[in-house]
């Protein structure tokens, strides 16, 4: 039997309620990225992963970084272990590669902030 | 003593876009004055994704989002000061601030824009029963702890009330090793935008408790337990449905109120929102002396702080240029039945000067609902809206064009589609 699926899109803070069914028909969309994000959510959802990472001989302690891209779920926490490994020097540019290609996942960590000391 | 032209108390968001504003609209003599060691105020610790997507058109972080503005304040050379607190302000517009280096300073103003944010409810604000434990802390400072500084407060936490701020940590101490066990909300819906109850709730299995409080504090030194009930409609726990939790860190995210003491101090209407009362120039009852951004209403969406921020910034170099002695002849602007509350709440009908934007929340949530713009059996705009909820804003602009009565207030109600 073809299920309908009832989920809340995450692209945008609007919220919309979609409903996907088995073959991937997408309704209740606002807008193109919905259909996206409710086809993507049943065969293999993502997310981006922000943090902080160590941050030294700055005033600040911690430096704010987030995947350049999407990761699947499942590796939110390897993820996570990468970012806690990490020591940064300042200085820092705004989203400056701190990791190439995590995980081989084809996404880097990059730093949301410029860091001057 | 010295004088400025637009002095701007806080370097937040809404701060930062209302002098990026007033000096494209001409004025260079801006002076904003911040609080903390950096501009960007709480954008700084808002790490997540989830900004700028009206303003900037793409995802941003908060630091991202702050960096651009920043960066705007930067290249116009607009003059600011940081670890710089207000400590008071006369009616009119002599501010007196304090910093390490220039010590106890007066400056008179030509126009103030007061964008101070907002603070949160702490346990103080709500009737928490039990024991007074060290662990029990505000979401949003919890967030600054550990964002900015690099400490996680605990390693098993439960979460009383579910506006943002407090998804967002459950989701960020769950990153970070800690075991989030819940959220209790005490509204049979969530106070949180729908993502983030998806992203950072049901993507790690923590759940909410809807209709549910903390109904004791257990705890001697270090709080060691909760626990929580369920509430009835008149929100009194309903005896038997008491669930226990060991927890080292009970967050609080109960709500966010406007940092308005230096407007309430000088006797500055207030409205529901706990912000001033202001016309759709975002301007209050003392000419000259204008509020935006979270310090005029709570917003859920920085963009839209942004937005007010520029109308401010806007406004008030209009001010400079052609300055307002008196403000008369103003209507009102009255929410009805189903609205909490509307900004502005007034209209000055001899000064529009562009769309006026009445920004309202439901009281509780509704489904495909009218909103109607009226005076008198004159309706000015009808918006419809699919769903409504409480945590999420409404927008409605009139149109420069539309004809405003300058006699009738104006009406803001919701209707049931027939």
């Amino acid at each position: 039997m073809n299920k309908v699926h009832e989920l809340i899109c995450i692209v945008c803070p609007k919220g919309c309620h979609l409903q996907v069914d088995d073959d991937l028909n997408v309704t209740g969309h606002g807008c193109p990225r919905g259909i996206i994000y409710g086809k993507a959510e049943l065969l293999n959802p993502t997310r981006l992963v922000s943090s902080t990472a160590k941050l030294i001989s700055s005033d600040l302690s911690r430096l704010p970084v987030v995947t350049s891209g999407e990761v699947p779920k499942g590796k939110i926490f390897e993820v996570m272990n990468v970012i806690n490994g990490l020591t940064v020097s300042a200085p820092v540019a705004l989203r400056q590669v701190l990791v190439k290609d995590v995980l081989g996942l084809g996404v880097d960590i990059i730093a949301t902030r410029s860091v001057k000391r | 003593m010295n004088k400025v032209d637009i002095l701007i108390i806080g370097g937040g968001s809404a701060g930062l876009a209302a002098a990026v504003s007033a000096y494209d609209a001409g004025l260079r003599d801006i002076l904003i004055l911040e609080k903390d060691r950096f501009l960007g105020g709480i954008l700084n610790q808002c790490i997540h994704p989830g900004f700028g997507l009206t303003e900037f058109r793409e995802q941003l972080t908060g630091p991202e989002y702050a960096e651009r503005f920043i960066n705007e304040v930067e290249r116009r050379h607009i003059r600011y000061e940081l670890d710089t607190m207000v400590m008071a302000m006369t009616p009119d517009k002599e501010v007196t601030y304090s910093n390490a280096q220039q010590g106890l300073v007066t400056v008179k103003a030509t126009t103030v824009i007061l964008a101070t944010g907002c603070y949160e409810r702490n346990a103080g604000s709500i009737a928490l029963p039990g024991d007074r434990p060290s662990g029990v802390i505000t979401a949003g400072l919890a967030q600054r702890y550990l964002n900015i500084d690099g400490y996680l407060v605990g390693k098993s936490v439960f979460i009383l009330g579910s506006g943002d701020i407090g998804l967002i940590m459950a989701r960020r101490m769950t990153l970070e090793g800690a075991k989030v066990l819940g959220v209790a909300e005490i509204m049979p819906y969530s106070n949180g935008l729908n993502r983030n109850i998806v992203q950072c709730l049901v993507d790690y299995d923590i759940p909410l408790y809807l209709s549910h409080t903390v109904t004791r504090i257990i705890g001697k030194r270090k709080l060691e337990k909760i626990i929580i009930s369920q509430v009835d409609e008149k929100f009194a726990p309903i005896p038997g449905t008491e669930r226990e939790f060991e927890v080292d860190t009970l967050l609080l995210s109960i709500g966010l109120i406007p940092s308005n003491e230096l407007l309430d101090k000088l006797g500055v209407p207030t409205d529901k929102t706990k912000g001033a009362i202001v016309d759709q120039n975002l301007q209050t009852n003392i000419p000259g002396v204008f509020s935006c951004g979270n310090v005029l209403h709570v917003h859920d969406l920085v963009d839209f702080v942004s937005a007010e921020g520029k109308i401010a910034g806007k406004m008030a170099a209009k001010f400079v240029t052609n300055p307002i002695k008196t403000l008369e002849n103003q209507i009102k602007v009255l929410p009805q039945e189903g609205i909490s509350y509307v900004v502005p709440q007034r209209v000055d009908p001899n000064r529009i000067y562009g769309p006026i934007e009445f920004k309202f929340r439901v009281n509780k949530p509704r489904n495909n609902v009218f909103f109607v713009i009226s005076q008198g059996e004159t309706i000015l705009k009808r918006a419809f809206h699919q769903v409504a909820i409480p945590s999420e804003m409404i927008n409605v602009v009139l149109p420069a064009t539309t004809v405003i009565d300058p006699n009738m207030p104006i009406i803001v109600t919701v209707k049931e589609r027939q």
